[in-house]
Order: structure tokens, then sequence, then C-alpha cells
């Protein structure tokens, strides 16, 4: 495990218990209101301050990472787990399911997926896992057409084929050959898809087609704020210094895996 | 080559029309501008607002299909429809988008420029100060929402103006009403323009620097021990001047064609940009068309966007034959 | 079919060595030179030599030797992590430790390179002219257009037909041989006082390696460069070579003169070396005892050595002169090695079974006219159909019970082709396959799945046909669970397996990347061998492998075809290793068959001339014989395999061709010769207008 790794790791474990356990710590709960304190800056009371309606900010801060966290991770799972599937069904099987495949992969990638997402969004029902949906929904294509291509490179390889000229049958080869061998990439695909899940998450919250209230992620807590950023920085400056510092971390991590596993640029790191 | 264009080209329309229409049904589906004219005070008469929407092909009550053929048939001939408001799409995309390129193509191909050199430099300098402060800024930039960059450029501009107490940067719109008309004409016009261009443009020329940086690092490092290099240098240069003439010019092949690539992608990139900085592009025309749940522009960005994405592609693949001989065909 | 090795009577003053001015100084002169890499990793370890004028140092070794590095060193090539202390001196003056600047104004004007792979070592995307002609302005500061005149000259002297229409192109659209050829002009274009070439014709073909020697021999004498030749084949270094020094484990171990080395190697490395190489005139390859890892105290090579004695754990032993014109070698007990025949058991002769003959044996594989065309693509990026690749176009050939086959061709002649279709079990495009009977294209699935077992392979390269994420055990296992062994059975069949293939048990828990080259391969015949088939096919099997490994598979494979009476089909570009191990051959050129028969036949008296040219090509390990080897390098490149010419598809390279008269030509050009009886042989056809049984040359007088 390289340092970049390590530092990823390390950071996102940090970011995580602060966003489950940091409100034990914190009295206020994200629905309680100080009506004591309006756009209070941050104290002893109010870690991060409070919002022009009294609410505690750290509380709010910490109930929006949770949500950006949890919908990150899930999109890149199931993104990651659709593009394996068609991507190695493609490129083992070719012929017209690869061509079908193909085509449904080109015809995602020139939608503007965030223009669908946002147009869609709103409309569907079921809140924040219907997002995780849709987000998934337009983020398999390139690791699909990526997977594909490294699929029709791996069926040629030599201990493919003597596999297949043992007798081995398709979906066995597919199960033991060809998948452990897209592991890694996967993993590493994984771990970049959740920045962008976040990132892309951010910005429809941003402009009201995410995660919607009373619901709160990071980016609708930055939307907020964003009117008040010069006068009372402490509304968006806080989630976006966390939301800045999650998708850092899950970088790192994926990039120092993505050297870790792949040996070519294991030579040229080390 | 001509032929292969074609073919591609055939292809790609037969994409550019399933994207269009599906683009067209989800946009007509799923937006409702009915309240739009409910809203209106003083409330306007039901049938009224009915004879309205069905003139702008809006009408939610008529059946998904039949609106759809309209519009197709508009299309065909070159005509996305009116907008909620009842103007033209035609002339106010055509408007935007001209607004959007004045904003992009300086951002786009600074941020090209100094994210090839940047990345080059490190490359070269691997694991030694220039590439680990290279490597961490690029590593914080990508980590950094555009919205969020462009607030905190925002603030940070406000900063400088109070301090100096001049107003060195604007950041609303593209140019102060009455800029022309002052002391120095025209010229101050124009000087207005570029004040207003500065945070926006360095906003997209530093979301695409971190971005190109990493690519072309990367890219740097696998012709940093490449054999032809080696070879370079076998025959007397330096290992600077084989890095250049021999290492960077292989590797800006891959660059030139993904920065082409990515170029149709940034016009809707920029709609984080536009709407922050009150700049009316067609990022943020798409944005408010969504709110306002004005189908007929949603569509017509869309097409837009899809057939930029393609046309995008294309160049890339024709700029890939330019640059690389490997690729020419038709050579021998 | 074996011949004992000819032992040399004791010479004690070789007249055929190379006469040096004693007064010469060494250009090129290195001491004591150590490369390290990381931390541990000690690629090179003490070495020295020196090179005169136009005298040619063979540097020989294995892979892992450290060769590339000391050839990296020299230029001051190598990776910035890398250490390097020493002394590499060019013409007295001391390059190490000189900054890139100064060691730049040396390199490709003084001092010059010639790397392996010629696609890779030369820039993609800028002309060739202009690569050459960049050589020669970076250091003579000439103009544009007289540096490209001067490197147009160049090419014309390395032998570039169209030199001028050429240096307008690119790398990728040259052949192997011409990409060499423009390495060696950029190499010489500045008039170098020593070129270092690393395995130069490695990536080669046979008969286009020896055009390349050729041109590099012609380089030398115009330029009167001295030349490091550094190859693991020490038939190119018997040719070409005056001195050669033999590396192992970062350590030259034997060096002296060609003759005299090759004649009386003193050290058991060397003696092994010699020994394991097979000849084209019938001499077997003799393995070396075991592969194993050098050792890391001590004399590295004493794991390996037979004749090793306490003395040699104590730490590496000095070079120390054994014979005249400075042989050294750095072996404790050259007391042993005095009479090299002794230095190494004879191997137990393989005990054969008698076979029956070979009419009474049934045929475990027929193939009639098979054809395999691949479509043919052009350019990456716009993938266009430009007719097709005749990749097979119409062979013939059986294979019967406990023999074997040997297919032999260059590069792209269509012979992996083949044998790729007949593993398909499929319908061909056209032709049919038999295999045990069997047509492939009337079987179901469940007699497809069933003839597996009887038919298996072994490839090419071990660090490819293991799968990296399994254990030998899984690997072993995978077969027996696809055709349904019982559980049970299994574990004790692994360790059979394994034993079977001189590997030990607890090698059942390794991963392949734990296993040394020789021991995958091990490996992957295991594999092969786990469903007990009848025919193997076996493509290019020890080819990857180093030489002294090589000879180790092969005595397994002949060993194994007579314990189990195995048919192989075996697919070599080696023409040394078919006729040790083959019984019949089988050539192929442009997807054609144009000479088969018995091994002896062939190889005693080529009817085809393309067979002829490609045993004329093969280097001999032997200088005195090397330089008597007929030298008549065959013109060309391997062809286009998309556009075969009309009539013989050999006519535009061939040598007999250039003999006939017009009448006689008319016949090659119009008339695809198809196989016919050679005169004189028994089992021996050949398709050629015009057959003769020609002696080798290693028959002349």
């Amino acid at each position: 495990m390289n340092r970049r790794t390590r530092a990823g790791l390390a950071l996102l474990a940090a970011l995580f218990l602060l966003a489950f356990a940091g409100p034990l710590l914190s009295p206020w709960g994200w629905d309680d209101t100080d009506f004591a304190a309006f756009r209070a800056p941050p104290s002893a009371e109010h870690w991060f301050g409070t919002t022009q309606s009294g609410h505690d900010v750290f509380a709010l801060t910490l109930r929006g990472m949770r949500r950006s966290l949890l919908i990150g991770l899930l999109v890149a799972v199931l993104s990651t787990g659709l593009a394996a599937l068609v991507g190695t069904v493609a490129g083992f099987c070719g012929g017209w399911p690869d061509r079908a495949l193909t085509f449904g992969v080109d015809l995602l990638l020139v939608l503007p997926s965030f223009l669908v997402v946002a147009v869609l969004s709103p409309v569907l029902p079921g809140g924040w896992p219907m997002l995780v949906l849709l987000l998934a929904g337009f983020m398999w294509m390139v690791t699909a057409r990526m997977v594909r291509a490294m699929t029709i490179s791996l069926k040629e390889r030599e201990y493919v084929l003597a596999a297949r000229f043992l007798g081995v049958s398709a979906p066995r080869v597919i199960a033991r050959h060809i998948l452990p061998h897209l592991a890694s990439l996967l993993a590493v695909d994984a771990a970049l898809n959740v920045s962008v899940a976040i990132l892309a998450e951010s910005g429809l919250s941003y402009f009201g087609f995410g995660v919607r209230p009373p619901d709160t992620s990071l980016g609708t807590v930055v939307a907020d704020a964003r009117g008040s950023t010069t006068a009372y920085p402490w509304l968006f400056g806080f989630a976006a210094g966390l939301l800045v510092l999650i998708v850092l971390a899950v970088n790192l991590l994926g990039d120092g895996l993505r050297d870790a596993l792949d040996p070519a640029t294991r030579r040229t790191m080390p | 080559m001509a032929s292969f264009l074609l073919r591609r080209l055939v292809n790609h329309a037969v994409l550019v029309v399933v994207a269009a229409s599906l683009a067209y049904l989800l946009a007509a589906a799923a937006l409702k501008p009915r309240a739009n004219f409910e809203d209106r005070t003083p409330r306007p008469p039901a049938a009224v607002v009915e004879a309205e929407l069905t003139r702008l092909n809006l009408n939610d009550r008529t059946p998904l299909a039949d609106r759809y053929r309209v519009w197709a048939t508009g299309v065909l001939h070159g005509d996305f429809g009116r907008t909620w408001q009842g103007s033209p799409v035609n002339d106010e995309l055509w408007r935007r988008l001209q607004v959007s390129l004045r904003l992009l193509v300086l951002g786009a191909v600074a941020g090209f420029a100094l994210g090839v050199l940047l990345g080059a430099w490190a490359a070269m300098k691997r694991h030694r100060m220039p590439d680990r402060l290279i490597t961490l800024g690029s590593y914080l930039l990508l980590a950094v929402p555009v919205f969020v960059l462009a607030m905190l450029l925002q603030t940070a501009a406000k900063q400088v103006n109070d301090v100096t107490g001049l107003q060195v940067f604007e950041w609303v719109g593209e140019s102060s009403p009455g800029a022309a008309d002052g002391t120095f004409g025209a010229l101050g016009g124009l000087g207005d323009r570029v004040r207003h261009l500065l945070l926006p443009t360095a906003t997209i020329a530093l979301a695409q620097l971190a971005l190109y940086s990493r690519y072309q690092r990367s890219m740097m490092l696998d012709v940093l021990d490449a054999d032809f290099v080696r070879t370079a240098r076998a025959k007397g240069l330096r290992r600077r001047d084989a890095l250049l003439r021999h290492g960077l010019r292989t590797a800006l092949i891959p660059m030139c064609t993904y920065f082409a690539y990515t170029s149709g992608l940034l016009l809707l990139g920029a709609m984080f940009t536009e709407k922050v900085f009150g700049w009316h592009g067609l990022g943020e025309w798409l944005i408010d068309s969504i709110t306002r749940g004005d189908a007929n522009v949603v569509a017509a960005v869309d097409c837009f966007a899809a057939v930029a994405v393609l046309l995008a592609g294309l160049v890339s693949d024709v700029l890939y034959g330019v640059l690389d001989p490997r690729v020419r065909v038709g050579a021998r | 079919m074996t011949v004992p090795e000819p032992v040399p009577p004791p010479v004690l003053h070789p007249a055929a060595e190379p006469v040096l001015e004693p007064a010469a100084e060494p250009v090129l002169e290195i001491a004591d030179l150590h490369v390290t890499y990381a931390p541990g990793v000690r690629a090179v370890r003490g070495v020295g030599f020196a090179v005169r004028r136009g005298e040619v140092l063979g540097v020989v070794g294995e892979s892992g030797s450290g060769k590339t590095a000391l050839a990296l060193a020299t230029l001051g090539l190598l990776p910035e992590s890398a250490r390097v202390r020493g002394s590499v001196r060019l013409r007295g003056r001391e390059l190490l430790g000189r900054s890139d600047a100064e060691l730049s104004r040396v390199r490709g004007k003084d001092l010059a390179m010639v790397f392996q792979d010629p696609l890779s070592a030369l820039t993609p995307v800028h002309q060739i002219g202009d690569q050459i002609a960049e050589t020669i302005r970076v250091h003579a500061g000439a103009t544009r257009g007289a540096a490209r005149a001067r490197a147009v000259e160049l090419m014309e002297l390395v032998g570039i037909p169209g030199a001028a229409r050429v240096a307008r192109g690119y790398p990728h659209e040259l052949s192997g041989g011409m990409r060499q050829r423009v390495m060696i002009a950029m190499a010489i274009a500045n008039d170098p006082l020593a070129i270092v070439a690393d395995e130069p014709t490695t990536a080669l073909d046979v008969t286009v390696q020896e055009q390349v020697l050729e041109v590099l021999r012609v380089a030398k004498e115009a330029t009167g460069a001295a030349i490091v030749l550094i190859t693991h084949d020490l038939g190119v270094v018997a040719g070409f070579a005056d001195r050669v020094m033999v590396m192992y484990a970062g350590r030259a171990v034997e060096s002296g003169p060609v003759g005299e080395v090759y004649r009386r190697p003193r050290m058991p490395y060397t003696i092994g070396l010699m020994r394991s190489l097979p000849r084209l005139d019938g001499g077997a390859a003799r393995a070396l005892p075991m592969e194993g890892a050098p050792a890391t105290t001590g004399c590295p090579f004493a794991p390996r050595c037979p004749v090793v004695l306490p003395a040699c754990a104590r730490g590496e032993p000095p070079p120390a002169p054994v014979g005249p014109a400075g042989h050294v070698a750095a072996c404790v007990n050259t007391a042993a090695t005095e009479r090299q025949d002794r230095v190494f058991p004879d191997p137990e002769p393989v005990l054969r079974s008698p076979r029956p003959p070979r009419h009474e044996r049934p045929p475990v594989l027929e193939v009639t006219g098979l054809v395999k065309h691949h479509p043919r693509y052009r350019g990456t990026l716009y993938k266009r159909r430009v007719g097709a690749v005749r990749a097979v176009d119409g062979i013939s050939l059986d294979v019967r019970a406990g023999e074997t086959l040997g297919l032999v061709g260059e590069s792209g002649c269509g012979k992996t082709s083949a044998l790729m279709e007949i593993l398909r079990l499929g319908t061909p495009q056209q032709g049919r396959i038999t295999v045990f009977g069997q047509d492939t294209a009337a079987l179901t699935a469940a007699r497809r799945k069933a003839l597996r077992r009887d038919l298996q392979v072994v490839f090419q390269d071990p660090f490819a046909s293991l799968d990296p994420r399994m254990r030998v055990a899984a690997i072993l296992t995978e077969p027996l669970t696809t055709h349904g062994v019982r559980k049970a059975l299994i574990p004790g069949r692994v360790q059979e397996l394994l034993k079977l293939v001189g590997l030990e048990p607890e090698h059942a828990s390794r991963y392949p990347q734990d296993l040394s080259g020789g021991q995958r391969q091990r490996v992957g015949i295991a594999r092969a061998l786990a469903l007990e088939p009848r025919l193997l096919l076996l493509d290019e099997p020890v080819a990857a492998l180093d030489v002294s490994v090589q000879a180790g598979v092969t005595e397994l494979l002949e060993e194994l075809q007579a314990r189990m009476g195995l048919a192989y089909l075996f697919v070599a570009h080696d023409l040394a290793v078919v006729r040790q191990i083959a019984d019949r051959v089988a050539v192929m050129y442009h997807g054609r068959i144009v000479e088969i028969g018995s091994v002896d036949a062939v190889y005693e008296a080529p009817a085809h001339p393309y067979t002829r040219a490609l045993l004329d090509a093969v280097p001999y390990p032997d200088p005195e014989r090397e330089r008597r080897r007929r030298r008549t390098p065959l013109a060309g490149d391997p062809p286009d395999p998309s556009a075969p010419p009309e009539g013989c598809r050999f006519r535009p390279r061939c040598p007999r061709h250039a003999g006939l008269d017009g009448e006689q030509r008319r016949l090659c050009a119009e008339i695809d010769p198809v196989l016919r009886a050679a005169p004189g042989g028994q089992d021996q056809r050949a398709a050629c207008h015009y057959p003769q049984g020609e002696t080798p040359w290693w028959k002349s007088p």
C-alpha cells in the first residue's frame, strides 16, 4: 500500500467517524432551533454557527454529509456492478449482444446525463434512493466500455484460451479467469465513482434538482448559503470544506489503489 | 478517409435522432409549464391558458405522441419551437451560444495549455518539489466542485476590491451598462468586458487545468522511460531535449484528442460558472428552463449538446489521424 | 537421431585467432563496473573488458545476467534511480560521473548504440529521414537539407531500397529488419569509435537476422568502430565476434578469444551452455542438470554446478587465466573442467520402445486443404476491411500415433494460425480436419468436449499461459473438474502430474510468478497432460525460455513421448530444436507447406530453395564451422500475407529462380507449384518446379 492510499484511507476513515459519531458530541439535533441565535458565527455553543432560522450548522452539515456519503457509496457500487455485467457479457459474447449493448452505451453517453437526471429527479417519486438509481444509471457507461475492451483482450490471452481448449464453459471462464482480472480495475473504478457521484449529487442539489428539503445533503447546505457567502461564510464554508475533503480522500484512495494494483504504473511510481 | 467519416456521420446521425427523441419525450413527459401560466396575476381564464399551451405545443393534456409529432416535424424543418413565453427557441439558442462561447473559449484553451505545461513539467521533475506541489494543487482543485470554486473566487475578489478600494474585479454579468460611454469610449468598454471575463474564465481554466495536468503527467510518465526517448538520448540529445522533441510530441497526441472530446462536454459543464457569475449563456438557460418546465428549450439544448458531443468525438478522431501517422488511413 | 558431439582434440596454439596489433590501444575500456538498481538488486557486479578498434566483443548471457544493464551503463542511459560505480573509458577519457550535457556530446558521436526492439526504439511520429538526420545535426550542426541528404546516403549504405522514399515514411511502415537497418544507419552516422549493440537481431527471423548481421559487418568496415555485441545466441557470437565474454548473474564468468572459449570452455556454466544447444547437424542438446536461481553468496553458479567444491561457497572466485590470449574463467575447480566432456554426466538415453513402421500406425490428426483467412483491417481508428490475410492457405498434413511432426517457418507464415484452427475443433473455412478419425465439422458440442480430452495444447509463453491468480494446484485441477474427475481423486492426480513433469510436491501451493520460466512451462505441460491426451499441439514451447532451460524442457517432452506414446504437432521457428525432437518436418511459407518429409531427408537434402535458405541462415555455435557456413542471405522480407504473388509464392525471394532461363522462369511465374515427391527422397515432398536435393553446408567440404 503506497502513501497516497494510506493518506486517502485515513482521511476517509476520519470523515466517516465525524459524520456518524459527530452528532453524539453535539447537544444540538439537526432540527433543533435555537431562538437565541440567528445567523450566529461559530462559537463554543454552536461550533459551526447557526442559520438564519436558528438551526445548528454543525448538526445540519453532518446530516448532509451522512446523506452525501451514503449516496456516493451506493451509486458507485451499483454503477460499477452494472458496468462489469454489461462489459463482460458484451466483450465475451461478441456478435449481436455486443452490438446491441454497445449501441445502448453510446446512446446513454450522447444524452447529457446531468440534464436527464435534473429533469427526471424532481418528478419521480422515491426521494434520495431514486436519485441514487438515476445517478447510477447514467454513470456506468465509460467503465462498461473499458471492461468490454479488456474482456476482448483477455479472451485471447493464452491462459484463457487454454481454459477454453480444455472445454471449460463460457460463464465459468468469465467467472474464474476474466472477472478476477478485472477486480482490481473495478475496485479502483468504484472508488473514483464515489467522488464522481458525490460531486454530481452536490451539483444537482445546488440547483435544487437533487436532494430536496426537508432532506439535506452537503450540496443543499452549500446551495442554501448561496447569497451570503461573504457576509456569513460559516454557512457554506464548513460544508464546502468537508465536501472537498471527502472528494480529495476518495480520489487519493482511488489513484493510490490504481498505482498499487496496476503493474504498468508501479514501474514508474515506486 | 472520407468514406469513413461519412459512415461514422450516418451512425452518429442515428444516435442523434434517437437521443434527441428520447430527450424530448423525457422532457415533455416530466416538465409541466402549466403552472407558470396559472400562477400569473391576474390569473388568466382556463380556456386562455389551454389555448396558449396548445399553441406553444406545451399542453400536457395533448397526448405525448401528438406533441412529439409536432415537435419532430418542426425540428426536421430546423425549428425547435417556442419558449413558454412565445419567442422562437432558435434565436435565443443562437444568442446564448455566443455568450457561452465567449466565456468558454478562452478558459478552455488557457486551461489546456497551462495544464499540459504543468503536467509535462511535473513528470520531468518526478518526485521532486515541483512535481509534489503541482500534484497537490491538482488534487485539491479536482476535489473542489465548480460552484464552490466560483463562490470562493467571488469571495476572494470581494476582499481584494474592499482592500484596494477599487473595482478591480467584476463578478456579475458580461459587462456593466454604460461602460463604453465613459471617458475612454470603446476602449473602456473593452476593459470592462475583460474585467468581467477574468473571474469566470479563471474558474473554467482552473477546473480544466487540474484535469489536464493530471492526465498529461501520466501520459508523460509513460514516455519518460520509453525506448524511443532512450534512442534519442543515445543519439546525443540531452535528456530535456529528448523529452521535449520526442516524448512530449508523442504524449501530446492523446491529449489533443482528449481536449477536442472534452470541449464538447464543456458547453453544458459551464452551467455552474454561468449561474454563479450571472452570464446569460446556454447552461444558465438550461437550468432556468428546467425550473420553469420549459420543455421545448430543454429538448433543444439537449439536442444541441448531443450533436456537440458527437461532433467533438468526430473532431477528436480526425485530430488523432492528423497527429499520429500510425493511425492515418489510406496511406499506402 | 542423436549423434555424439565431436570432442575436439586439444590445440595449444589456435591458428584461426584474429591477429590483433599488439600496440593497438583499447578504444572502449570498462573496469570493475557495478550497477545497482533498487537497494539489493545488483544487476552488474564488477565487470570489465576492453575492445580495440575494429574488434568485436560478444557478450553472452541469459535473461537476468545483467547484459542490458551493462550496455546502458556504458552509455550512461540507466534510469536515474540506478547507481553505477567503476570505470568506463572511451579512448582513455572517463565517462562515468559526467553530466548529461557532457555525455550527450559523446553519445551518438563517438559512442553509439543499437537497441533490441526497433519498433519501440524509433519515435513513432517523426519521419525516418528526420530521425537519422537529427543524429547528424545534433553533433555536426549541418543544415536540415544537408543532413537529410546524408541520411539518405546512410540508408543506402545499410541497404534500404528506395531510401529517398523511405526517408519520408514512418517507422511503423517498415518491417522489423528494415527498422533495424535504420537503427544501424543512425548508429554509424557520425563515424563512432565504438558501437554497443544490445540483442540487435533477437526480434527478427533467421533469414532477416542474417541480413542485419551482414549490415552490421558492413558498418564495422565502413567506420572501423569497435563493437560490443550483446546477445543470448552463441551462434551469432561464433560467427561475428573476435572475443567473447560470458555473463552469469551480473558477473563475467569466462572470457577470451572466441575460438579458444568455444573449443575449450573452462567454466562449468559455459560448458553447460554449449552442451545445451541443439545443433542443426543433429547434435542433441543435453540439459543442464537443473534450473535454479543463482546463489547469493559464493560462486553464483554453485547450486547448478556438477563439480562444486566446498571452496565455491566461500566467495566469488576471481577470474583466473586458463588458456592463451587472455582466456580467463572465474572458477575454483578449473582442474575438473580440464576435460569438458567429463564435467556433466551424460544423460541416460531415452528408452524408446520400438514403434511399428509409420504406415502401420493409425493417424491421430489429418488435415486436408485447410484454409484460414482472417479479414484484414487497416487503421486503428477507422477499421476498414482491406482484403484478407491468407494465414493458412490450403495445407495438408497428417500426424500418426507416437510421432512428432515439426511445423517450421518464419513469423507470419501461418503456422500458429493452423494450430489454432485445429484446436478450435470447429468447421474450417475450407478443407477438413480429422482428429482421431472424427471430422471436426460434424461434432456435437458434447462430442467436441469429449474430444478435448485427447487433444491438448502447450503455449509458447509460460508467463502468459498460466493464470497469475491461480495456484499451481488450482491450475492443474481445472481440467480434471471440467471433465468430471471425482473430487477425491484430484489431489493425488495433481501430485502425480507434478512428479511426471519433474516438479516437487511443494510447487502445488505456489503461484506461477513464484516459479522460473522453465518450471512454469512444466506446469503448462502438466496441465496439458492432466486428461491423458494422445495428441499434444505445442506452440513454440521452448522459444521463450533461456537456452540452458530449453534443453531441459525438450528432454522432458522427448521422455514423455517415449513413456506415454504421445503424438506431437510441434510448431517452432528454431530449426535446430525441430531437428532434435521431430520425426518429420513441414516447412511453411506464406500459408502453404513448401516441403514436408522425414527430418533426416529434409535436413540432409533440402529440395525446396526456401528450406535450404532457412537452414543456411541458422548460425552455428562453433566459430570454425560457423565461419565456413555458406552465407547467401535470402533477399527481401517475409512476404505480405494478404497479397500472394502470381505463380510460385516464393519466386520474388528465390535464389534458384535467378539461375533459370526465360522458359523455365515462365513456369514459376505462371503456375503455383504443388507438393510432389522430391528427387531421391523416400518420405519427402516439395512444392517447387525445380527441386534439387542439395547437400547442406555442414556436410560440404
